[in-house]
């Protein structure tokens, strides 16, 4: 059901891990919906010079994760804030339908690191505007059982 | 099988057996005949279903006549639920069912819920299992079913079926159990455990899918399922799937046959890959009771993991498993018979079902305890929760 890419990104993750320093960090998702992902950016005159991320989630979780950091390293702030949640999915070869959401949430954990740099730098409003912070799982609900 | 998957999902489905097989072969050309025909191909069908029947109905202490044949272990269940409710709506409306069934059963409860009925949905505890003193609480005077599995698909979990039944049997209600999990496995009376309804499915003991089979006691009072011919004594319509039902016979024999060795093999298999997991994997749950459990069934969670992403590891290096994990059943909710036992729903996402059967060995056993541990923990390197741990905080 995943496309090879997915397969790819997820045995072979890009980028796993955390930055010191970093100059924005960014966690989007809960535990009890079964996906969290926290992006750490390194950031300079606005300019994404590195990302690493650690995912708790499905195959698809990790590797639009790791799909992220590829797609924002380079970019800069203002262009990495563009990437969405299609682009992150069209990267990969798509994903399947159900799977959708994971995407969702590569999107705003890159949101969420970025606007924790512009906060850091006094240039957003100190609290959270990322929307993501309440996600809740039943954003999105699929009843299909495969059952045995 | 390919020879280099391992496979150990056996509560999912099995392989049907090259005997099972054989005997089923020639009435797919050969012995095409209609069984409803009366010249001689027909008749060889009709007798080759009978003999089926006869075999179910002796593995389970039945007569020939209470045993009917279906489509699938979920249109048994199905038919024992709707067609006991929709027959003795005037004696009363209520059913008692628990928190961990099939969803066969507990869709059609809710569907039943839907028209009027009135369900009763008994929590488990810990360790997934209800007491025949909920079920005596619970009973009322407009029971009119009660409806408990005999073992749990996902964390196997085995309910104390005869004293449900003796209760039961004492208060003049029907009993059904949907004993899909268990046949193969447990040795089953159904007049010894006071069982008015059981449902069965031939591809859980090494016989061909779309097939399954319900014993309804006699003088039990139930709708027809499908209206039609007279198959199966007019209670459910269809031409008879005659090679599925030569399948489902020889299958359940073969299962009566070696039932002891059986298990005591799966049995070892099981307790050796419980112990080497504690033993090996730090921050894991047994899920269902460690005794009162399928011979074939290993459940655990591991904090801080996902189970998708764990079976994906393990099918890369040639196991398949199951989860109950939300991820791998399409839906964001993790599996409910986790939940029922009192789990998070951060653990129960990160559940692994392991279920041994016939061809598996212990050097599969091996093979599992050498990779597990290991992804297991490359995927906690790339938890964001695990890391907190680690850090203590």
């Amino acid at each position: 059901m995943y496309s090879e890419k997915v397969m790819d990104h997820f045995m072979n993750p890009r980028n796993v891990g955390e930055i010191e320093g970093a100059d924005g960090v960014g966690e989007v998702g809960n535990a009890k919906c079964g996906d969290i992902m926290k992006i750490y950016l390194k950031i300079e005159n606005d300019i994404i010079k590195d990302a690493k991320f650690k995912t708790f989630g499905c195959g698809a979780a990790v590797a639009t994760s790791s799909m992220a950091t590829e797609l924002v390293v380079g970019k800069t702030v203002e262009e990495a804030l563009k990437i969405t949640n299609q682009a992150v999915a069209e990267a990969l070869d798509g994903l399947p339908p159900v799977k959708m959401h994971c995407s969702n949430l590569a999107e705003e954990a890159i949101r969420a690191a970025i606007e924790d740099y512009l906060r850091k730098n006094g240039r957003l409003e100190a609290e959270c505007e990322c929307g993501t912070c309440g996600r809740r799982c039943d954003d999105i609900h699929h009843e299909i059982d495969d059952e045995d | 099988m390919d020879s280099k998957i391992i496979y150990f999902d056996h509560a999912a489905t099995t392989p049907v057996k090259p005997e099972v097989l054989e005997e089923m072969m020639p009435y797919f050309t050969r012995k095409f005949g209609n069984a409803s025909s009366i010249y001689s191909i027909g008749r060889e069908s009709k007798k080759a279903v009978e003999e089926a029947r006869e075999k179910v109905a002796k593995t389970l202490g039945a007569l020939t006549r209470e045993i009917f044949f279906t489509g699938s272990g979920s249109e048994a269940d199905n038919w024992a639920i709707k067609g006991v409710a929709y027959s003795n709506r005037e004696k009363g409306n209520h059913i008692i069912t628990t928190a961990i069934e099939h969803h066969a059963v507990l869709h059609t409860c809710q569907y039943l819920e839907s028209d009027g009925f009135e369900v009763t949905y008994l929590p488990v505890d810990e360790n997934g299992l209800v007491s025949s003193e909920q079920v005596r609480n619970a009973i009322k005077s407009n029971t009119i079913l009660i409806s408990i599995m005999f073992a749990n698909n996902e964390i196997g979990t085995i309910q104390p079926i005869a004293e449900i039944g003796k209760i039961a049997k004492e208060r003049n209600i029907y009993f059904h159990t949907d004993a899909v999990q268990a046949i193969g496995s447990i040795p089953i009376n159904v007049n010894e455990l006071n069982v008015d309804l059981l449902s069965l499915s031939s591809h859980k003991f090494y016989g061909p899918k779309g097939v399954g089979a319900l014993y309804i006691r006699k003088g039990v009072k139930i709708t027809n399922f499908l209206h039609g011919g007279a198959q199966e004594r007019g209670r459910r319509a269809s031409t008879e799937n005659v090679a599925g039902i030569v399948g489902l016979g020889k299958a359940i024999e073969l299962a009566t046959q070696n039932l002891e060795q059986y298990n005591n093999k799966l049995v070892a298999l099981r307790d050796r890959t419980i112990e080497e997991i504690t033993k090996k994997i730090p921050f894991i749950k047994l899920n269902g009771d460690r005794y009162k459990r399928l011979p074939g069934n290993v459940n655990f969670s591991f904090e801080f993991i996902e189970g998708e992403s764990l079976l994906l590891m393990l099918d890369m290096k040639g196991i398949a498993a199951s989860s109950g994990s939300a991820c791998t059943s399409g839906s964001l909710d993790p599996s409910h018979v986790l939940l029922a036992i009192g789990l998070p729903h951060e653990i129960a996402h990160g559940s692994l079902r392991i279920t041994f059967g016939d061809e598996n060995t212990q050097e599969d056993v091996d093979y599992l305890l050498e990779v597990l541990p290991l992804i297991v923990e490359r995927l906690r390197e790339m938890s964001p929760l695990y890391e907190k741990v680690k850090r203590g905080n």
